[in-house]
């Protein structure tokens, strides 16, 4: 609901500003898609190119999210961790300041979950990008995120994650006891 | 004669552009609503046959007012589109056969040879030089589209807008066929060449490409067929269309 907001897909009130001439690249979580479009991952990068009058070179981005002859495939085909990956790059088309990661991951095995994350994080670093990214998953907050805004109905905190992802705070949000667990912590 | 050919020419382009306007809808999963939206022409038909206007106007006019109804129910929500194209449209087809009677319905439901007048035709080819051109340059914006309408408005498309262009391009396209198809069989043109190229290709220009082939091929064959047999042309047309998609079940599956 945030992103819709943030993507102007649904009416709000308050105000969202992004600094002018802001790009966006989004990847939303699993789609709804029928199994059998016949329409490839080159079909989809190339519509956004030519949209937004991009000049990606399309293979070379493919195999930037380590996609090979997998782009020429109908997107039934893909795994769901191929077609995350293959809308990770579709969002970069563009050159985008800032992605937005829509629980990106739902959906996907633990490797493929593994592999998302750790490519958003080397793309960030190559391509200076903001990454907003939401997730119900907190060990992979705690490790990636920089800062940490939870939403519950009636309470909101900001912060670093260590700050934040205190079992007391945690069973304030959620109302109930939290337990994960921070690996090499 | 120049009128005979000029109306296959015109039937020909028409097919062409039904195909290429189907894989959209196909794709989109309007399949059932693109059946009983062409309904909705009937009432208009009815409408202009009573006022002595040409039936075509009458028509449009209300395919225009249908394409609206839809989109402003889908800025709302799916589910509700779905009855209310299942309600209403095929009510309008109640009220459209009750305006009208005998020849003028058979032709005006199931397409019927009539003259075609200098009018129509330039009417059909200003109508074909629209949608074509709006397939082939928003090709791109449609796919994102209908891929996710949240991508596609990341990326700049005015997603409300292209809706509502698309559905006027659909509904210009069912008004096209009208006169060869009818009201009951046009949104059949659109979509049986569009799922049976669905099932063949690889890759959208395949897809483009094959709906349109089967589109033209069935027209033409069905046309030919019902000149030499003197039956009506659009029940041949379906027809031809429904054993191409037949055979395109026999393709194995990737």
């Amino acid at each position: 609901m945030l992103f819709k907001a943030l993507i102007g897909a649904i009416p709000f009130a308050g105000q969202i500003q992004w600094s002018p001439g802001v790009r966006i690249g989004y990847v939303p979580q699993k789609l709804d898609l029928e199994r059998d479009l016949p329409i490839t991952g080159l079909d989809l990068l190339s519509a956004k190119r030519r949209v937004v009058a991009g000049d990606e070179q399309l293979d070379a981005l493919a195999r930037r999210v380590g996609l090979e002859r997998e782009t020429r495939k109908p997107i039934g085909a893909l795994s769901g961790g191929q077609f995350q990956r293959l809308l990770v790059a579709l969002a970069l088309v563009g050159d985008p300041d800032v992605l937005l990661l829509d629980e990106f991951t739902a959906g996907v095995d633990a490797p493929g979950q593994e592999r998302l994350t750790e490519l958003v994080r080397t793309l960030q670093a190559e391509h200076e990008l903001t990454v907003l990214s939401i997730s119900h998953d907190l060990s992979v907050v705690y490790r990636s995120a920089s800062n940490v805004l939870c939403l519950s109905r009636d309470r909101s905190c900001i912060g670093p994650p260590r700050k934040i992802l205190t079992p007391a705070l945690l069973e304030e949000i959620y109302g109930t006891e939290v337990e994960f667990h921070v690996h090499g912590a | 004669m120049a009128l005979e050919v000029a109306a296959l020419l015109l039937s020909i382009v028409t097919a062409s552009i039904a195909g290429l306007v189907g894989c959209f809808v196909v794709m989109r999963r309007m399949s059932l609503a693109a059946d009983a939206f062409s309904h909705v022409a009937l009432p208009g038909i009815g409408v202009a046959l009573a006022l002595g206007i040409h039936p075509l106007f009458g028509a449009t006019a209300m395919l225009v007012f249908g394409a609206l109804i839809i989109w402003g129910l889908e800025r709302r929500t799916r589910i509700a589109t779905e009855t209310v194209i299942g309600v209403v449209f095929s009510s309008a087809l109640a009220v459209g056969g009750m305006m009208s009677s005998g020849e003028d319905l058979v032709d005006a439901l199931l397409g019927g040879p009539g003259q075609l007048g200098p009018g129509e035709l330039a009417f059909g080819a200003a109508a074909a030089i629209a949608i074509g051109t709006f397939i082939i340059m928003q090709r791109s914006r449609l796919i994102l589209w209908l891929v996710s309408a949240d991508i596609a408005r990341t990326a700049g498309i005015d997603v409300a807008r292209l809706n509502l262009s698309f559905l006027m391009m659909f509904a210009l396209t069912i008004a096209l066929g009208l006169r060869y198809l009818g009201v009951l069989l046009m949104g059949s043109l659109i979509i049986i060449p569009a799922v049976t190229a669905k099932r063949l290709a690889r890759n959208l220009t395949e897809m483009l490409g094959y709906a349109v082939a089967v589109a033209v091929a069935a027209t033409v064959a069905g046309t030919y067929l019902a000149h030499r047999a003197h039956r009506p042309t659009g029940p041949i047309i379906i027809t031809i269309g429904a054993v191409l998609f037949v055979a395109s079940l026999f393709k194995r599956t990737r």
